[in-house]
């Protein structure tokens, strides 16, 4: 029986090894990048059961207002388009790091870092205005909820561009050495991230709320 | 300055029974801090251990934790215990019910999070590396911020005995109860940030797992040559990174209830409480399957090597393992099937948890089928496994009956409930724990544990948990509720009397336990495992010496087949390889130590509502954070020469010379 199965794996085995990439530990660039995006189906598994509680309680305003009452479209486009544009800024970075061409990318990520920042004075700019009006966060469920799943997003991008400074610091004092490229990397990752649940977000809270 | 709710009368000064206990653990840590100061140990301590980013040393840490908070846990469950036996007809105890509550919380939590958790993790931390043939875990100095989040919780829920309170809501703070209506004081604060940061620590360790079991692995090894303990750390890990983030979202939102008057699981104001339920149990469920699954793993492993066998059913283990992994996120709502959802949505659960049954089952004939015919060595991890099959199909049996929703409308939140959970967490985890513990030991420390006492404390916990859990089962057929302070019908008591008795008994074991460590260091010259060898084991962590150098391997192993170590045994292919190559290990760092230092003081001053120390906290947590990534991690090089001489001398000591 050993011999048959020693037999049998040693014909199995080039493809067996080939198959599931059996070549002995990956180099640390790619585990690094691995380990970053398994963090990032966390962090959007996160998102997740907050988006399923505003599923569940948008409904519930309690008396106050509602999506509808509360919402306005253009502002939501505006920051829509800033987020997204500054994903590709970020990529456009990110490119030219890699050729070597550092005033382009200091360039494209300051980009990146305005068009993020103006993204968040207009979401901060939305909030103040709903609180003014007496729709703040512990006004309904409805309003706990959206403000803790827009918010939620607000926070990661405010830590992004924390994370963007630092990096471009990094590259900035010690040039585009091997680890501070992996770190811009997955920054870069983060920032996408970043758009997925943002879409996300426009469509479920705002354009559906907007018509509910 | 303001210290914000914090004032003198958060100690209990007035209450006898926490005041001595925690005096003791004060006492006692002073003693052990007096002692490492006296014997000059700091330097080895900061340099070994605080600050070693070895997968080895991290895993002792855990599993250290684990066992120390057992202990922690174990006081509680017998306080419980000799309550529920006095405390019959007009009888009311001697713990007043706001201790009582706190008392069951505090177990629950304790023996969840910081016990079994650390346990598991502990072993899958130590184990997993030397079993796929490597050298370390893909993130070394992230392993040792997870372990250190983890123990900041486990302080801070320890620090709830001597400052403050900690919650009487039970071990998953269930709202309305839980909110600031109800629950005023600082007791679910405690819990709650405890379990924030040490759930941040979880999900690291999770993340880190996973990524060094999919890219990580030794040349040639496969994903169907991994041992099946690497398997279902897999799948349990999996299931941290997608279950852990429900359970932060979950308590964060809780918190802001609790702090900025949001209103997700209020009465008022629209708040919706069987959402925490479904959210908390959307993470709870998959939850127990993370802390059975690394147990059945250390099963397959005892049983087939003390069998002399390869594991029955390789690949049917595998997939009953990845089955369960997918299966646990589709069962949930059976733990409130009293919520009121309606038959179907009740009967499609009820069916899932049946059906989830059915990859257990088929993992029980594989160790049967394991052990037939085997060359059975009836050594201390065997006997723990065997415990484990016995035990852990009757729990398992009790829990399908649940799945029945008619069924569990009449055994909802009963003893009969409590007899269930026990059965498979201490029958399943526990006993997992202990053969784990036993089995790799002499991997860790470079001896075996003495056996006479592993023994006792088998057969001790065995018997003790027959008698502690099965008159539960009983009671809650009569209609006893779980955490009750006390009861009128006296005819409960004889069976409460009983269970006491059986906790008694599990404390000879925990005794035994100690013991046994004790015993076992102090003629650690007459049980040396000179091999790495000690138990003919067949996967690859017994290939390397005992204990392992840092780099665990000279050379990393070529892996050909399953049961790799136990083919090369078989080939004689163990000779001195003929080459080094230098390696690059990294360096200690001491950023878990102080950043977990950071997050205790933060969580202290959130629970009180101190403002400017949670600002400082925080602030000094993220310096400390850029400030190690700043810099670039400097690894250490282990010269060819070094390698090779380390490599002669330990073949010196082993028969394969």
């Amino acid at each position: 029986m050993s011999m048959h199965a020693s037999t049998a794996d040693a014909v199995a085995l080039p493809s067996v090894i080939a198959a599931a990439g059996a070549g002995g530990p990956a180099p640390v660039r790619i585990v690094v990048s691995y380990g970053f995006w398994i963090f990032l189906l966390s962090d959007i598994i996160m998102f997740s059961a907050v988006f399923a509680t505003y599923a569940v309680l948008n409904g519930q305003s309690a008396g106050g207002p509602s999506g509808r009452d509360l919402f306005e479209l253009r502002n939501v486009g505006t920051e829509t388009v800033c987020l997204l544009f500054s994903s590709y800024t970020c990529g456009l970075g990110s490119l030219f790091i890699e050729r070597r061409r550092l005033s382009l990318f200091y360039a494209f990520f300051a980009l990146t870092f305005a068009l993020g920042a103006t993204f968040l004075g207009l979401e901060v700019t939305e909030f103040a205005g709903m609180v003014a009006r007496g729709a703040g966060p512990s006004r309904s469920a409805f309003l706990s909820s959206f403000f803790s799943l827009v918010g939620l997003h607000g926070t990661h991008v405010t830590v992004g561009l924390l994370w963007l400074s630092f990096t471009v610091a990094q590259v900035a004092a010690k040039g585009p050495r091997d680890f501070v490229l992996r770190r811009l990397h997955c920054f870069s990752l983060f920032w996408h991230a970043l758009d997925i649940i943002w879409v996300a977000v426009m469509s479920l809270v705002y354009l559906m709320g907007v018509r509910a | 300055m303001t210290l914000g709710k914090l004032t003198w009368s958060a100690i209990p000064f007035d209450q006898p029974l926490p005041m001595v206990a925690s005096s003791f653990i004060i006492l006692g840590g002073l003693f052990a801090l007096g002692l490492v100061t006296r014997k000059g140990w700091w330097p080895y301590l900061w340099r070994e251990w605080l600050t070693s980013v070895d997968h080895k040393r991290i895993g002792i840490m855990y599993v250290l934790l684990a066992l120390v908070l057992l202990l922690r846990g174990f006081v509680d469950a017998i306080m419980m215990r000799s309550q529920q036996a006095v405390a019959a007809g007009g009888a009311l105890g001697y713990l007043p019910p706001e201790h009582y509550d706190q008392i069951f919380s505090a177990h629950g939590t304790i023996m969840i999070f910081f016990m079994a958790m650390p346990f598991m993790i502990g072993l899958m931390n130590f184990v997993v590396p030397l079993q796929l043939g490597i050298r370390d875990v893909a993130f070394p100095v992230l392993n040792a911020v997870s372990f250190w989040l983890t123990a900041s919780g486990a302080l801070l829920v320890n620090i709830s005995l001597v400052i403050g309170n900690f919650a009487r809501t039970g071990w998953l703070a269930y709202p309305p109860l839980s909110e600031l209506q109800f629950s005023p004081d600082v007791g679910v604060d405690y819990y709650l940030w405890a379990l924030q940061i040490s759930g941040i620590g979880t999900l690291l360790a999770g993340i880190n797992l996973v990524t060094t079991l999919l890219k990580m692995r030794a040349p040639g090894m496969s994903y169907m040559r991994m041992p099946v303990f690497c398997w279902t750390a897999l799948a349990s890990n999996v299931l941290i990174v997608a279950a852990f983030p429900i359970l932060t979202a979950t308590f964060g939102m809780l918190l802001l209830d609790r702090y900025v008057g949001m209103h997700f699981f209020t009465n008022d104001g629209g708040g919706n409480a069987m959402l925490y339920f479904n959210l908390i149990w959307a993470w709870g469920h998959p939850e127990v399957y993370i802390l059975i699954l690394p147990a059945f793993g250390v099963f397959s492993e005892v049983i087939a090597t003390f069998s002399g066998k390869a594991i029955f059913g390789y690949r049917s283990m595998v997939m009953a393992t990845m089955a369960i992994c997918i299966l646990s996120f589709m069962v949930w709502l059976h733990h409130f099937f009293t919520m009121g959802a309606g038959a179907n949505v009740n009967a499609f659960f009820g069916i899932m948890t049946m059906i989830i049954a059915v990859p257990t089952g088929v993992k029980i004939f594989n160790w049967l089928f394991t052990l037939y015919r085997g060359r059975i060595r009836f050594e201390v991890p065997v006997l723990w496994a065997i415990g484990f099959m016995v035990t852990f199909v009757i729990g398992g049996l009790t829990g399908v009956l649940m799945a029945v929703p008619p069924a569990d409308f009449v055994l909802h939140n009963s003893l009969f409930l409590v007899a269930h959970f026990h059965n498979v967490i201490i029958g399943g985890v526990l006993f997992g724990g202990m053969a784990g513990y036993h089995y790799w030991f002499p991997k860790a420390f470079g001896f075996t544990l003495d056996k006479r006492l592993g023994l006792v404390s088998f057969w001790c916990w065995l018997v003790g948990f027959y008698l502690a859990f099965m008159p539960l089962y009983a009671l809650g057929l009569f209609g006893m509720t779980r955490r009750m302070h006390h009861y009128a019908n006296p005819g409960w008591q004889p069976y409460l009397i009983v269970a006491e008795i059986g906790a008694l008994v599990i404390l000879g074991g925990i005794i035994a336990t100690v013991a046994q460590l004790v015993v076992s260091i102090r003629t650690r010259q007459f049980r040396r495992d000179l091999t790495g060898d000690p138990w003919n084991g067949r996967t690859l962590e017994w290939s390397t010496a005992s204990p392992p150098p840092h780099y665990n391997f000279a050379v990393l192993p070529t892996v050909d087949s399953l049961d790799a170590f136990w083919r090369m045994k078989q080939r004689g292919r163990l000779e001195f390889p003929g080459k080094f190559h230098p390696i690059h290990m990294p360096g200690n760092s001491p950023n878990g130590f102080v950043t977990a230092f950071f997050a205790v003081v933060t969580g202290f001053a959130l629970i009180w509502h101190i403002w400017w120390m949670t600002i400082a906290g925080l602030a000094c947590a993220i310096v400390t954070l850029l400030a190690f990534g700043w810099v670039e991690r400097a690894d250490h090089e282990i010269s060819a020469e070094a390698l090779a001489a380390n490599e002669r001398a330990r073949l010196r000591r082993t028969d394969y010379a």
